[in-house]
């Protein structure tokens, strides 16, 4: 084990993590959230492309053993495991409008006991590293799911996350991952808990490899992304 | 009154309550499109912020098209094909590669469409974003499932767009040849901006 870290409920957090590393998020109480982006540490324009990760392995969701692609067609990491089989990919984040019904509160009246949305935290973090909103791309959502029907209708599936649910992501390049435990712009009610991020030396893993020929070939792009 | 040929980009401001229609000439044909705040560029298109306000998947007639700050950018106010795809994104020759192999990479893309078009009122690669297809589709399943399947517009359907506020309307009639979008042959698609009445 390399770094451990418990992100509170509703904080937000940054780290740089080298090509290689295995990140295994838990929760650590009940219907928890992580809304998650990705960059590359050595080139922060190539950002996680959610359309292009859905579409080349052909899902409306993430989850293991999918590869998490960026702009520039380089797998950024592979989902390797998780106790769960849908991560949210298409809700975006949290915003003040979806934490407002809760109470908006300040710093002045309740501390650190305030609320802060998903697009408030990510872009705290981001504005640390010298990017701001235009850097702001879709996002997953560890840990939630929004169900669809087969007309396109969403519906976020209250309690998807358990207490011990966890996901495990491999680093494939040096990358600057941003993350927020803010709540899901869908949740009812204002409850986030505290994620466990875990990091470490990567063990090496096939299935994303064996999984779909353009997942493979992503793991291929990320091996000569810097020659 | 503009026709932009396959492969070729489009960009143009629509004033605040002003229209912009795209027809789809010959049918079948995929127009990746870009919005955004013509006095805020980091105000832009959100696909996901649209999809979760309105609570579905697709856009068509009433479907309003949110920016990042949840401003209505524009509402979708006609069209005649009755769904169109926001998650699937624009073809670049980097996600080519990817999907279909190496011996597409040199392909002409979306991608490079939008930067070039783009770059005649600054948008560039850091203002790309998720973009609506007008035209394609993209079904989503209950299990999860995602796929391009075969477009549902024939020739002379079309959208239209109403601005909320001005708006940059950034296009890239696309020219993907290695899956269905565009019917397996790109072709033309006409762009109509009328100012406001």
């Amino acid at each position: 084990m390399l770094v451990a870290h418990d992100v509170p409920g509703g904080a937000a957090w940054s780290v740089r993590v080298r090509a290689g590393r295995e990140l295994r998020c838990t929760a650590l109480g009940p219907d928890a959230n992580l809304s998650l982006l990705l960059l590359r540490a050595d080139d922060p324009l190539d950002r996680l492309n959610v359309p292009d990760t859905l579409k080349a392995q052909m899902s409306a969701c993430v989850r293991a053993p999918m590869v998490l692609m960026s702009d520039r067609g380089i797998g950024l990491a592979t989902v390797t495991g998780s106790s769960l089989d849908w991560h949210d990919a298409l809700c975006g984040h949290s915003t003040d409008v979806h934490v407002a019904p809760f109470g908006l509160t300040s710093y002045q009246d309740v501390r650190n006991e305030r609320r802060v949305s998903a697009r408030a935290g990510l872009l705290s973090e981001l504005r640390k590293h010298g990017r701001d909103r235009a850097d702001l791309h879709g996002s997953v959502n560890l840990f939630s799911k929004v169900a669809l029907d087969d007309s396109g209708g969403l519906a976020r599936v209250p309690g998807w996350s358990a207490e011990g649910d966890w996901v495990t992501l491999r680093s494939e390049v040096e990358l600057l991952v941003l993350m927020s435990t803010s709540i899901h712009p869908l949740a009812t009610t204002w409850a986030p808990p505290p994620v466990r991020v875990e990091i470490s030396e990567a063990p090496a893993d096939e299935s994303a490899r064996l999984f779909r020929d353009e997942s493979a070939r992503a793991l291929e792009q990320a091996a000569r992304a810097v020659v | 009154m503009t026709v932009v040929p396959a492969g070729e980009g489009f960009v143009g401001l629509v004033r605040a309550g002003g229209t912009v229609r795209i027809i789809d000439l010959e049918g079948n044909q995929a127009a990746d499109t870009l919005l955004y705040d013509a006095h805020d560029l980091d105000n832009r298109y959100s696909a996901f912020d649209t999809i979760r306000e309105q609570r579905s998947a697709y856009l068509t007639t009433g479907s309003q098209l949110l920016s990042t700050e949840l401003d209505v950018l524009m509402t979708l106010t006609a069209d005649t094909v009755g769904r169109h795809d926001t998650i699937g994104g624009a073809c670049s020759q980097e996600s080519n590669v990817l999907r279909y192999g190496e011996h597409t990479r040199h392909m002409h893309a979306c991608r490079e469409t939008f930067l070039r078009t783009g770059a005649q009122v600054g948008i560039g690669a850091r203002q790309l974003t998720h973009n609506i297809n007008f035209f394609m589709n993209v079904p989503v399943t209950s299990d999860g499932g995602l796929s391009f399947a075969d477009g549902l517009s024939s020739p002379g359907q079309y959208v239209e767009l109403t601005a909320e506020r001005d708006v940059f309307v950034l296009i890239s009639n696309c020219p993907q040849l290695n899956n269905p979008c565009n019917g397996w042959n790109p072709t033309p698609i006409q762009v109509v901006v009328r100012e406001p009445a």
